[in-house]
Order: C-alpha cells, then sequence, then structure tokens
C-alpha cells in the first residue's frame, strides 16, 4: 500500500515538474518577447523624436514587419545582422516621414536556423499582428515558411533565403541571388578571371544550400574551362574534421577549393588546411560570410579567401549603413545586415508604390504588393539600380570580394 | 603516400576516441554502469581550458591542468549525487540518470557560453614533421595525440597492475560483495575511477578541440557515442579492448572516408561494429562471461 502512495506522489511530483518546466519556457519566450517588441517600440519612438524634430508631423498608425532569423545558434551572425539591418532600414524610413504616413515597426523573432522553430517564431510573428515578414535568414527554415505564407497570403520578401524553393510561391521575393545563380556565377567568376583550372569542392551534401550551390557549379564549370578533380563532402554529425578531404583536394592538384558552406565549418577547414600547409586559393560564396566575426577565430587563416557577396563594408556607397551600424551595434555589417537594410527599402518602396495602409489587413497588403514589387527599382547596398521578375528574383549584378588584412576588398 | 597520411590521421583520430573509451569502459568494468554524460565531460574540459587559455590568454599547460581539475571534481561529484544513490537501483534506472545529467551538462554550457561554436586556439604549438620530401606531413597536434595515449596506456596498465588502488578496482569489478568482505572501501574505489575517467575526459577534449577546433556545448556528443562504440567494439571493460577498438574505429572512419565515401563513413563506422557484435558478441578482447546457475 506504501509502495503505491509514494509511486502516486513520485508520478504527481513529476507531474508538476512538467508543468513547472512548461510555465517557465513560457513566461520567459513571452518575457522576450515583450523586451523585443517593447525595444522595437523604443525604436519607434526615438524615430519619431527625430522626425518630430524634423518637420513636425506625427506618424500615424504603424505596418508590422516580422523578421525571423537565428539570433543564437551556429548561424547567428546571420539572423542578428539580418534583424539590425531591418532594424536600421525602418528607422531610417521612420524619421524621412514612413510608410505613406504610417511607421515601420520591426520584431524580430529567433527561429535557431531551424525548419521548426522557424515557423513557431512565424505563428508567434502572426499573434503579434505581422503584416508583412522580412525573412526568413536561412534557406531551410525558408522553404518551411515560405509554405505557411503562402497559405496566410501574408508578403515575404527574404534578405538571404536563397534556395530554389524559398521564392517559388507567387508572394514571396528575395533579395539575395540564388543557389544556382550563386553556382553558375562562382563558376564563371573563376573562369573569366583566369583564377584555376583544377578546383576542388567540399560541400555538405546534408545542406540544401551546400548541395544546390554545388550541382550548378559542375555543370557550369566545363564551359569556363574549369577541370573539377575532386568533389568530397560532409555531413551535418560529421562536421568537425576536414583532413581527409583537404588530402584529397591537395592530392588531387587542386589550385582553388570551392567551398559552398556556412562560415562555421569554413573556418575549421582554413584552420586545418593551414596546419597541413596546403595554401590554394579558397573561394566562397554568400554563406562564407560572416567568417571574420567567429568568436576567436585567427582572421590571418582567412587572408585571400574570396567571396562572392554583393556587399563590403568598406565600399564608399556603403559608408553611411558602416557608420550607423558600427556605433549601434559595435560591429561591421556583413552582407545579411545590407541584404535585410535592402529588403526592408523594397518593402517601404512597394508599400509606397501600392498605396497600402496600416489599417489593412495581411492578406490585402500581399496582394496590393505583389505586384507593386515588379514595378519598383531600388538603389540598395547590394546592387544599383536593383529590380525584380514576377518570379521573386533579384535582377543585379554578382560582385567578388577577397579578404585583405582582415578586411573586405571589393574586386 | 596519401595513403600513410591518411592512416596517421586515423590513428590520431583513433586514439582519442581510445582515451574517451578508457573512461567509459572502467566505470562500465567496475561500477558497472554505462555513463552516457562521459562525452558532456570532454566539452566540460574543453570549455574550461577555452576559457583558461583563449578568453584570458593563460599558459596552455596551467589550461589543460584547470581542465583536468574541474573534470575530476565534476566526475566525482556527478558519482556522489546522481549514480551512488542509485547503486542498487536497477541498471535502466541509472542509464536513465546518466542520459538526465548528459542533457543537464549541455544544457548549462548552453546557458553560460551561448551556442554560437568557437574557434579553440590550440594547445600545441609544435611544427609539423615532414617526411619524404614534404610530401607526407604529420602535424604537431596528430603527434602529440597519439604520444599522449601511448603514455596514458602505459600509465594506466601500470597503476591498475603495480598499485593498491588498482587491484582494489580489480577486485571490485571482479565481485563486489567479495571485496567488500575483503575490507575493500567499494564506494572509494568507485569514486577514483570516475575520478581518473573525467580526468582523462579532460585531456580527449583539450586534444579533441586541438585537432578540430571548433567547440560548442554538442562538441563531445558524438566522439562520445563513438568512443562508447569503440569500448564496445573493443570489448567493454577491457582497457587494451578500449585503446584496439579505438584506434581501429578511428582508422576505418578516416580510409573509408578517403577511398569509400566522405558521406558514407559514420554508416560504415556502425556497419563494421554491427559485423564485429555478430561474430563476437562480446568485442574483439572482450571476456566471455558464463553464467552459473
Amino acid at each position: 500500500m506504501k509502495k503505491v502512495i509514494s509511486l502516486g506522489l513520485v508520478a504527481a511530483m513529476a507531474g508538476s515538474l512538467v508543468a513547472c518546466g512548461g510555465n517557465s519556457a513560457e513566461t520567459t519566450t513571452a518575457a522576450a518577447g515583450e523586451t523585443k517588441a517593447a525595444e522595437a517600440g523604443e525604436t519607434a519612438a526615438e524615430a519619431e523624436k527625430t522626425e518630430g524634430a524634423g518637420d513636425g508631423a506625427a506618424l500615424e498608425g504603424s505596418f508590422k514587419v516580422g523578421v525571423i532569423g537565428p539570433l543564437t545558434g551556429d548561424a547567428a551572425a546571420y539572423g542578428l545582422a539580418v534583424q539590425h539591418g531591418a532594424e536600421i532600414a525602418a528607422e531610417e524610413i521612420n524619421a524621412a516621414g514612413g510608410i505613406n504616413g504610417a511607421s515601420i515597426e520591426i520584431q524580430a523573432q529567433d527561429d535557431e536556423a531551424d525548419p521548426e522553430k522557424s515557423v513557431n517564431a512565424y505563428n508567434t510573428l502572426k499573434d503579434w499582428g505581422m503584416q508583412m515578414l522580412v525573412g526568413t535568414t536561412t534557406s531551410g527554415a525558408c522553404i518551411a515558411v515560405a509554405a505557411e505564407t503562402v497559405n496566410d497570403n501574408m508578403f515575404q520578401i527574404t534578405p538571404s533565403g536563397s534556395a530554389v524553393e524559398c521564392v517559388s510561391n507567387p508572394n514571396a521575393f528575395r533579395v539575395c541571388f540564388s543557389d544556382p545563380d550563386q553556382g553558375t556565377a562562382s563558376a564563371q567568376y573563376i573562369g573569366e578571371n583566369k583564377m584555376a583550372t583544377k578546383v576542388a569542392i567540399i560541400y555538405d551534401s546534408s545542406s540544401v544550400y551546400s548541395d544546390g550551390i554545388r550541382e550548378t557549379f559542375v555543370s557550369e564549370a566545363p564551359s569556363q574551362g574549369i577541370e573539377i578533380v575532386a568533389s568530397e563532402a560532409f555531413t551535418a554529425d560529421n562536421k568537425t574534421d576536414f583532413s581527409v578531404q583537404l588530402d584529397k583536394a591537395k592530392e588531387a592538384g587542386a589550385e582553388l577549393v570551392f567551398l559552398p558552406i556556412y562560415y562555421q565549418e569554413a573556418s575549421i577547414i582554413l584552420k586545418q588546411a593551414a596546419d597541413k600547409e596546403f595554401q590554394p586559393i579558397f573561394f566562397g560564396v554568400d554563406g562564407m560570410d560572416g567568417i571574420l566575426s567567429v568568436e576567436n577565430f585567427d582572421t590571418s587563416l582567412a587572408e585571400g579567401v574570396m567571396l562572392l557577396t554583393p556587399f563590403a563594408a568598406d565600399a564608399e556607397d556603403a559608408k553611411g549603413f558602416t557608420t550607423k551600424y558600427v556605433d549601434a551595434y559595435g560591429e561591421t555589417p556583413n552582407q545579411f545586415a545590407a541584404d535585410a537594410y535592402d529588403a526592408v527599402y523594397a518593402v517601404a518602396e512597394a508599400a509606397k508604390v501600392a498605396g497600402i495602409t496600416p489599417d489593412m489587413s495581411s492578406s490585402d497588403i500581399c496582394d496590393a504588393l505583389v505586384p507593386a514589387m515588379t514595378q519598383i527599382t531600388i538603389d540598395g547596398l547590394t546592387g544599383t539600380g536593383t529590380t525584380w521578375n514576377e518570379a521573386g528574383e533579384p535582377n543585379k549584378d554578382p560582385k567578388a570580394v577577397k579578404i585583405v588584412g582582415g578586411k573586405y576588398e571589393m574586386q | 603516400m596519401s595513403f600513410l597520411s591518411y592512416f596517421i590521421n586515423g590513428i590520431s583520430l583513433g586514439s582519442i576516441y581510445a582515451i574517451i573509451a578508457l573512461g567509459y569502459t572502467m566505470v562500465y568494468g567496475i561500477a558497472k554502469m554505462l555513463n552516457f554524460a562521459h562525452g558532456d565531460i570532454i566539452m566540460v574540459g574543453a570549455f574550461a581550458t577555452f576559457t583558461v587559455v583563449s578568453t584570458n590568454g593563460g599558459n596552455p599547460i596551467v589550461g589543460i591542468l584547470a581542465a583536468v581539475l574541474v573534470c575530476t571534481v565534476l566526475g566525482v561529484t556527478i558519482e556522489r549525487v546522481a549514480y551512488r544513490p542509485l547503486r542498487g537501483a536497477s541498471p535502466l534506472a541509472v542509464l536513465i540518470t546518466a542520459i538526465g545529467v548528459s542533457y543537464l551538462l549541455q544544457n548549462v554550457a548552453l546557458l553560460i557560453f551561448g551556442s554560437n561554436s568557437k574557434q579553440f586556439t590550440s594547445v600545441v604549438n609544435i611544427p609539423a614533421l615532414k617526411l619524404a620530401d614534404g610530401q607526407l606531413s604529420i602535424s604537431g597536434v596528430t603527434m602529440v595525440t597519439i604520444a599522449s595515449c601511448i603514455v596514458i596506456m602505459i600509465v594506466l596498465t601500470t597503476f591498475i597492475n603495480k598499485t593498491k588502488m588498482g587491484q582494489a578496482m580489480l577486485a571490485v569489478s571482479e565481485d563486489k560483495g567479495a571485496a567488500t568482505l575483503m575490507g575493500i572501501d567499494v564506494n572509494r574505489t568507485i569514486a577514483v575511477t570516475f575520478a581518473i575517467g573525467s580526468a582523462l575526459a579532460a585531456i580527449a577534449g583539450v586534444l579533441l578541440c586541438s585537432a578540430y577546433p571548433s567547440l560548442t556545448p554538442y562538441t563531445g556528443s558524438m566522439p562520445g557515442i563513438k568512443a562508447f562504440v569503440a569500448a564496445v567494439f573493443g570489448g567493454i571493460g577491457s582497457i587494451p579492448g578500449a585503446m584496439i577498438g579505438g584506434i581501429i574505429l578511428g582508422v576505418i572512419e578516416n580510409l573509408s572516408k578517403a577511398y569509400i565515401s566522405s558521406q558514407l563513413s559514420d554508416a560504415i563506422v556502425f556497419s563494421v561494429l554491427i559485423i564485429v557484435l555478430l561474430v563476437r558478441p562480446t568485442g574483439i578482447l572482450g571476456k566471455t562471461i558464463h553464467e552459473k546457475v
């Protein structure tokens, strides 16, 4: 009998523990949400103040723009950059009179680059009353969220979701290049500048992003006179040891190693290549952006690394943005920040053309914005005279940068 | 020449697995429990060194000593708090507790250090060794890892065979009840086992992150699983078995990456394990235990 009672007690305790866990988690998220909302509110308030000092006209109502990205986790550098870039753009737009007399309010939610968490983040933002989505930041998560936005008819513009499927729905647009474009553009850049004829690829076979770029790179390579001497894969479970992949690339006599992967793994590859005294040219794509911000990373290892990115913080036309960003967040902005900045400006421009107002529902806003997107032209940080086609793809020129002395140098 | 290079890298990777596997196998041999939190102790060790060396610019030796100290205390504490009260409980309860401790360690590390991965500063500053006109280059970390593994193996074998404590360990692993009757303090012996196992985990953590310099709160879990496989492979409970199992596993992993497929290496490693266990259920050096009725 005693045993039964004690078992019952244990069960009750376990139950209460679980309940506690659940509750506390909820409170934390809610609290975090509030803080963010409060921050966003403050930003808006500050912006209004500045604006008020300017011409005295107060903004009426606000458009609620959601941002989703990995604010923590392996890819946090991307998500945070997107959040910060979007906030700066919103501040500027609000200070300059807002959209059709209404301000922009930004709220960012964390998805840790995980598709499931991303959909949760999207739902949280919908509960908040989001009318337009700037997101998500990473491809895998973006595909998952795109399936939701099309059902809800929510306008979506992803700053950096580069997989083809990210914008396959009519309500979705993107600022960055798509994966196939990046693969093709990389091969063309290497071929046209005669950088190398023997190229090795190290890619993540468990990632849509990485494998997608590799595919188009491989198919474009022969027409650029590039011979792929080694194509080595790794998977998400096995991403700390690249010695074999590097040995094979070295063995095959690769002059250039193409890395269509994220900067975390790239930082390890650079370190291990240095240990092996293997010094080819390393060529990355936009996922490589962020490599200089890895904690405790020896930036001299990245000397000479090239990457295809449309943005360099030191460039003349980016100076104003860079100064603001550094003042506000103490970091040099990367391409993702610039993509998000352009995304918010594109939304604002399309909103002006479409003449939407904050009291409209998200579905009506989407119906108005989609045709407007193909009419606008943005002179942004990631390209001048950028236009969008109906498929949601941007039209601009790719640029390459080289890392010299721990900084990006435009090529 | 390239074969030799893959082979040496495999031995180096295997040496790390072997050092981790020693902790698994000793604890299993003596306490008859699978300490699944072992992999996460590696991570704690690596973070201890990271904090001392990379964040505060301390001496690498101090960093390693700090890691060993932190892990030893942690290992003994975990044993005292989480495992000792369950000594008489069913093996399943202890196993679940160990998994719980593993998640606890990961999440505490996540809370303190965040989930961003950190670039670990290697504690080894020996230049690479070049052989055969520079065709074969062996990095300093590789040499240190293999050497540490051999030294640890020798010291551990001597410790177990020549000291009183070591003999007590052997006695406890044979028969706990009889050992108690002979005046051996079983609890103390098990605590010492955990201390040694955790200290080894600290060293493995530092070596692992020196060779593969990315550190996150989940760094220890995959090598932990592989080392567990290595321990089973060599015959769990057997110290030379853990060593051999670890090294074979590392070599198979690297060679299959090099010659079969870089994507399938994990699948190949685990299939080899299944085949070995089908042929020799107790592992390569495992003892066949005859059940007495």
